[in-house]
């Protein structure tokens, strides 16, 4: 069953990061309103042109916090706690509310120090005593959320003879985009070698096949496409969204080489009328490299199982046949926390050509995949130019 | 020492039976009434039919690891002189998969598909923490 269009043309107007990385002097707050105040400039637009707000952070009323911020008197919000995913989330709840003619320009924000906060294991190390999870998973010594992707990423080996290796050419060919990339935190270029000599965390996942841990913000700004026409910068085009959600406890994931990216992929790829090799450049949550595996795979890019081999020689690098997180990612990036709202930043920028040495040749469609919490939530945004 | 940090479940309306059990070093898990499902973790409402009847199910405790990690880096300074130690999805024949640690074996012997058997583990005065061992 295909998924019908939004009945307004919708389009990303704007987009821009905080100052990113380690020993940035900016809290939650100037995080979200940097990259709020730099997103409406990209776009051409006044903080007074801004009628809904939809904010992810870790305090209390976020939406309402950084609107009260910035001054903006929203009549739309949404704050919607699905993880890393909930941007690619937030976008469709946007376009809804625009198309519904609820609001007209969304400004959607992310803020976090997490690397200031030291805080290395945000999920797991907040998880409320409450939640199952605090009974069933942390006393037994959980290392969330990598010994999630860690239990999953050895089932995939068990189950496909996927290999360290593979895995590892995933960190090398996203270090090969962020080398090219000036905002990114690691630039020197690694090899597979280097990955599997890196310490191990849980395995089969080393050092290097996990995220980094920065401070940073983000902010996108939607509106409707008539009204992006107007503006500074050319209209992408938010051409199918769709989320998927199978569980929230890894132990409660009934098949763990097989995610929600099947059913979202899926869904928003019909609502756009596209298929896998329509696309041009992707970008997906880099949280750990079996991630990057396990979507590509039930996104459709490859066979299931043939992701290990999908990722060899390069395929997902500069020059290569499927351009991957071309920023560098949450492997060699940026991430501070929820990196949803960068995927988006980088595949709008890629589709207006604005990426320089990292340019991907001819992008004019991109999917952007979010995941979030333990492979539980999954959002996928298909954007074009 | 860092036993004391260790987190420690506590227990709660649905799981109180649950931990009494282990305490006695039982594994129960429960199994509705009505469309006679097993289920784990424990919940007032079954999730295949929302039935809230449901009774107790004493296991064997004889599963199979479905994945597993060797963690080499602590989450907690309370598991710090623990590492590294294995953290597994464990398989049960009533069809429910749980967490927890594979213990009494050298981690790096560990493989997915191994038959293991319930032990107890006791991490406070009141609770004891089913985990697994090969069998």
């Amino acid at each position: 069953m295909g998924r019908k269009p939004f009945n307004r043309e919708i389009a990303i107007a704007g987009v821009a990061e905080s100052d990113l990385g380690h020993g940035v002097s900016l809290s939650i707050l100037q995080h979200q309103a940097l990259a709020a105040k730099r997103a409406l400039e990209d776009a051409g637009l006044r903080h007074t042109d801004v009628d809904a707000v939809m904010a992810v952070d870790f305090l209390g009323l976020p939406s309402l916090q950084i609107a009260e911020y910035l001054g903006i008197k929203p009549r739309f919000t949404d704050t919607t706690v699905t993880g890393g995913s909930a941007f690619e989330n937030l976008v469709e709840h946007a376009a809804l509310g625009i198309a519904a003619g609820l609001c007209e320009v969304v400004l959607i924000t992310y803020g976090s120090t997490l690397w200031s906060d030291r805080r290395r294991v945000v999920e797991g190390g907040g998880v409320d005593p409450r939640m199952p999870a605090a009974q069933f998973e942390t006393p037994y010594g959980d290392l969330s959320p990598i010994g999630a992707y860690a239990l999953a990423a050895a089932r995939h080996c068990y189950e496909f003879g996927t290999t360290p290796e593979q895995l590892a050419e995933v960190a090398v060919s996203t270090r090969n985009w962020a080398a090219l990339n000036p905002r990114a935190l690691h630039r020197d270029p690694i090899t597979v070698e280097d990955v599997l000599q890196s310490p191990l965390i849980a395995s089969p996942l080393h050092r290097l096949d996990c995220c980094v841990v920065t401070d940073g913000g983000g902010a996108v700004v939607v509106t409707s496409a008539e009204r992006a026409r107007d503006l500074r910068k050319p209209p992408v085009y938010v051409l199918g969204s769709a989320f998927s959600s199978t569980h929230l406890s890894i132990s409660q994931m009934e098949n763990l080489t097989q995610t929600g990216a099947f059913e979202s992929g899926k869904s928003a790829m019909s609502m756009a009328g596209v298929k896998p090799s329509d696309i041009d450049v992707v970008e997906i949550y880099d949280s750990f490299t079996i991630s990057v595996v396990c979507a590509l795979e039930d996104l459709g890019f490859c066979p299931k199982g043939e992701g290990g081999r999908f990722v060899e020689g390069g395929r997902l690098g500069p020059g290569g046949e499927l351009p991957t997180n071309t920023s560098g990612g949450g492997l060699s990036y940026n991430h501070p926390g929820a990196f949803g709202i960068f995927l988006i930043i980088e595949a709008v920028r890629q589709l207006r050509g604005e990426c320089a040495a990292r340019q991907a040749p001819g992008a004019e469609l991109a999917l952007v995949h979010g995941i979030g919490g333990w492979l539980s939530s999954h959002a996928t945004l298909i954007l074009g130019k | 020492m860092s036993e004391q940090t260790r987190p420690v479940p506590k227990p709660d309306r649905d799981s109180a039976y649950y931990w009494a059990a282990a305490r006695r070093r039982e594994l129960v898990f429960q199994q509705c009434n009505e469309c006679g499902q097993f289920r784990f973790y424990p919940r007032s409402v079954c999730p295949f039919c929302l039935s809230e009847k449901f009774e107790w199910h004493k296991s064997l405790g004889r599963g199979a690891v479905y994945s597993f990690t060797v963690i080499h880096r602590a989450p907690t300074p309370a598991f710090r002189d623990r590492v590294p130690y294995v953290l597994a999805l464990i398989d049960l024949p009533e069809g429910v998969r749980m967490m927890s640690n594979v213990i009494g074996c050298d981690p790096g012997s560990v493989q997915i598909g191994m038959p293991v058997t319930v032990d107890f583990e006791e991490v406070s005065d009141e609770i004891s923490l089913p985990v697994f061992r090969p069998e």
